[in-house]
């Protein structure tokens, strides 16, 4: 019989009408790296928060080396050896690392004494697992992978014999990450059990055992890691949703509109998120952007959009440099739909007026020397919604009582009622319903045959091959070589998106 | 005028205002570590300093009046919490309402019960027994009633009956302060829900609950000092009487970064100010007295602001301070 350390029975949990877990099993086998892959959203985060008695299931329950578990409780979560390093780290950063660790098991209360006793544990746990922290350091003053460490200490140290890492390397430079995982695997020499979980799929293939696969809330496959393919991996996560049909004559493509050369992006943090991202897009025509999501898509887009300066490389709009700013990005006839409405896209709490002109609030079409021609912008407003199927046409309702597609519309209706020469848009149709996705693809369409260049990022893979004249797929902050669409398929697709393409950074060192 | 004499006077008058300011900052030491920001601080002062003569004058026994006033200032404390820990409401708002009404409350009931517009009655003067004053904390003369060996004893009777013990009090709460929060356990998780709260519910212990602490002891605390203004300080409660020392002991914990010592040192120097203000105020000739006494009125706030923006650095708050807990999404 096989030793399991986790058994998941059943578990269902909403969050109001979101479905957030559905009927998941899940057995862990003791003494493995088991991965735990879905896209953000798909629900990883929320069954292991279940797992670690921070939310209560509404169904369901859980073993943990046989016992079972009681919800709602951390405290008895930790007594069963289960420790979580969550994806956001549980770490005062102001206190040192010793004081990070003791919290919530100091015995005395005194602390003198439990100070001593963890600086004595933490030496020993250094030498076992090769963990190395200095413990009077303070933690905010620590670089991230060091954190890191000290939340892994921090339930090691309270005895955990099962530990969850909640995305554990999104926040890491690959150095970090390589070490990550170095640790990882000297743990499960020593016999812990780890539930890693990610979207990157090479981290899986790189140092799990085996792999489960979450979808939209649902459990939607278990494979050894070792009888699986980053292909079959992204295919499960991104799955197959029933074709869509989109009528769309061929596309007639003019000149080059936006041109994108050796785009190299680092954040503030200094990771790099984009690497050597060339494409062209042209007048009349729709080039889609595949991946898995956190490949960098967002990072592209918010690129483009002006929101952050290009770390290298060359973007071309109608034959001049990219404007610096969204706002002047916007004076260049660039309109964005961006990839999360209700935070970058919509003010929710304001009426539908006042969203429908967001961006273009200081345009004399809106606004008079400083006074909002607000009469006028909402007539035009109610107008606008008509045309573009909102419902309902209300434009002194609040945007938040507007259902996620209605919403979407809200923004598509800006931003192509201005009729830019170019088109970004991220994720058209996430959270969107089947009425409204059609209505949306349909306005896309109808954008690119008036001669818009329209750049579509989606990680629905149905979507980008229904929509898209050309399609690259991104991995990694990479861009793969463009194909045509009509002339490729899902398992091509998936193979660029599984990073199955040479791929050179901008120094011309290949990765 | 003798400098060394001017200094005396300074330093004197300087340890007079003090405690006010010390017991209030410590409060707010408290509750800001732990997330919340205690704006009311004033008003607390203020209705500890009214509990603590109103009662002190009817028992004529100045530690009931302390006692009282530390519970009075626990339950407005509690009020705060409710607002603020349980129903999640704007620390700010719940402050600021808490200080108008300790503002109302005091003068409507002690016109009331007093009929002098608001004041209480004068509990008698520095030299009195200190009897019915907390400016002694148990005069000999009640000691000696009830263990009558001690006059055998001069020096405990002496250290026992002894005069601005709350003076001394307020310094002992600095280090009590400072011990409580960086050498207990108790303290070491209150520094965490004002901080990183989420850690302290994975720990397996209660945010609520240690809020709800913060707010008990900077009730305590603000009571002690009320306390000390009304009845140690001087000998009766007049309206308004806290005279903003509550907001100037939250700069202090500002100007302290949240902690205990720093805060203390941020005291004294409000405290000396205060002090040079007076000072300067009383000036019967020189330059001085062509200066309106409104000016040195205004000159220690002024003074605050300037100390505050150019002194201090970059202050950086607890983290969670003003945001309510909130565990489950949706």
């Amino acid at each position: 019989m096989t030793n399991f350390a986790i058994e998941l029975n059943g578990i269902s949990k909403s969050f109001g009408p979101v479905q957030a877990n559905k009927d998941i099993d899940l057995a862990v086998e003791a003494g493995t790296i088991h991965g735990i892959v879905g896209e953000n959203g798909a629900g990883k985060s929320t069954l292991m928060s279940i797992l670690y008695g921070f939310y209560v299931p509404d169904e369901g329950s859980i073993n943990v080396f046989g016992e079972p578990l009681e919800f709602n409780s951390s405290q008895k979560a930790i007594e069963a050896g289960i420790g979580m390093v969550h994806q956001h780290f549980m770490l005062g950063e102001p206190f040192s690392v010793l004081e990070n660790i003791i919290l919530g098991a100091e015995g005395n209360f005194l602390l003198g004494g439990a100070m001593s006793k963890a600086r004595e544990a933490l030496l020993q746990l250094s030498e076992r697992y090769g963990l190395s922290v200095d413990p009077d350091a303070i933690v905010g003053t620590l670089p991230v992978g060091v954190q890191q460490r000290v939340e892994i200490l921090k339930a090691l140290y309270r005895g955990a014999k099962v530990l969850i890492l909640d995305e554990p390397t999104g926040v890491l430079t690959p150095q970090e990450a390589d070490a990550l995982f170095d640790i990882l695997r000297a743990l499960k020499e020593q016999g812990t059990t780890i539930l890693l979980i990610t979207h990157k799929l090479q981290e899986i293939m790189n140092v799990t055992d085996s792999v489960s696969v979450i979808r939209r809330g649902e459990m939607v496959g278990h494979r050894e890691t070792a009888q699986t393919s980053p292909e079959e991996l992204a295919e499960l996560m991104v799955g197959r949703k029933v074709l869509l049909e989109v009528d769309k004559a061929p596309a007639q493509p003019k000149e080059v509109a936006l041109s994108v050369k050796g785009l190299d992006y680092t954040d503030e943090r200094g990771i790099q998120r984009l690497s050597n991202v060339s494409f062209d897009v042209r007048a009349g025509e729709i080039l889609g952007v595949a991946g898995v999501s956190g490949n960098g898509q967002a990072y592209l887009l918010e690129v483009l959009s002006g929101m952050h300066a290009a770390s290298g490389g060359s973007i071309t709009v109608n034959g001049s440099a990219l404007a610096t700013t969204p706002d002047l990005v916007r004076s260049q006839s660039i309109g964005h739909v961006p990839e999360d409405r209700q935070h970058m896209g919509l003010v929710t709490a304001f009426p539908a007026w006042e969203s429908g002109i967001l961006g273009f609030q200081a345009s004399a079409l809106y606004c008079n020397r400083g006074a909002m021609k607000t009469g006028f912008i909402k007539e035009t407003m109610g107008t606008l919604m008509e045309k573009f199927d909102v419902r309902p046409p209300n434009p002194l309702l609040a945007t938040a009582k507007f259902s996620g597609g209605n919403q979407q519309k809200i923004v598509l209706a800006r931003e192509i009622d201005k009729a830019p020469d170019i088109l970004l848009v991220g994720q058209p149709t996430r959270g969107v319903d089947i009425g409204a996705i059609e209505f949306i693809h349909r306005q896309i369409i109808a954008m690119r045959d008036a001669g818009a260049a329209i750049l579509l990022v989606s990680v629905e893979l149905e979507e980008v091959l229904s929509l898209s004249d050309r399609v690259v797929a991104m991995f990694d902050g990479f861009c793969s070589p463009d194909r045509i669409t009509a002339e490729t398929d899902e398992r091509s697709l998936g193979l660029l998106m599984a990073g199955e393409f040479e791929r050179t950074t901008s120094t011309g060192m290949a990765a | 005028m003798d400098f060394i004499e001017l200094l005396i006077s300074l330093a004197q008058s300087t340890l007079r205002f003090t405690p006010i300011l010390i017991f209030a900052a410590m409060a707010g030491v408290f509750s800001e570590r732990a997330g919340i920001v205690d704006i009311g601080l004033e008003g607390k002062l203020l209705i500890g300093a009214f509990v603590s003569a109103t009662v002190a004058h009817y028992v004529g026994f100045g530690l009931a009046g302390m006692l009282a006033a530390m519970g009075a200032c626990i339950v407005f404390g509690w009020l705060h919490g409710l607002a603020t820990i349980t129903f999640r409401g704007d620390h700010v708002i719940s402050g600021l309402a808490i200080n108008f009404l300790a503002v109302g409350l005091t003068k409507t009931v002690g016109h009331a019960l007093f009929a002098k517009g608001g004041d209480t009655p004068n509990l008698g003067g520095p030299d009195s027994t200190g009897w019915e004053r907390l400016q002694g904390l148990i005069p000999k003369q009640v000691w000696l009633d009830v263990a009558p060996g001690l006059s055998e004893n001069p020096l405990l009777l002496n250290i026992l009956s002894i005069h601005g013990w709350l003076i001394i009090l307020a310094f002992v709460a600095v280090i009590g302060t400072w011990w409580v929060l960086m050498q207990t356990r108790f303290g070491l998780r209150l520094r965490f829900v004002g901080e990183e709260p989420q850690a302290i519910d994975t720990a397996g212990a209660s945010v609520i609950a240690y809020r709800y602490a913060a707010v008990t002891i900077a009730g305590a605390l603000c009571g002690i000092g009320g306390a000390y203004l009304s009845t140690s300080n001087i000998a009766s409660f007049t309206p308004g009487m806290s005279a903003d020392m509550g907001y100037l002991a939250l700069a202090a914990v500002i100007f302290g970064k949240w902690r205990p010592f720093q805060a203390m040192l941020g005291c004294l120097l409000f405290g000396f100010l205060f002090a040079v203000k007076d000072r300067l105020d009383g000036a019967s000739e020189g330059i001085l007295t062509q200066i309106p006494s409104q000016f040195f009125e205004a000159l220690p706030y002024i003074l605050v602001v300037v100390v505050l923006a150019g002194f201090v650095g970059t202050a950086r708050a607890p983290k969670a301070v003003g945001r309510p807990y909130v565990k489950e999404r949706e």
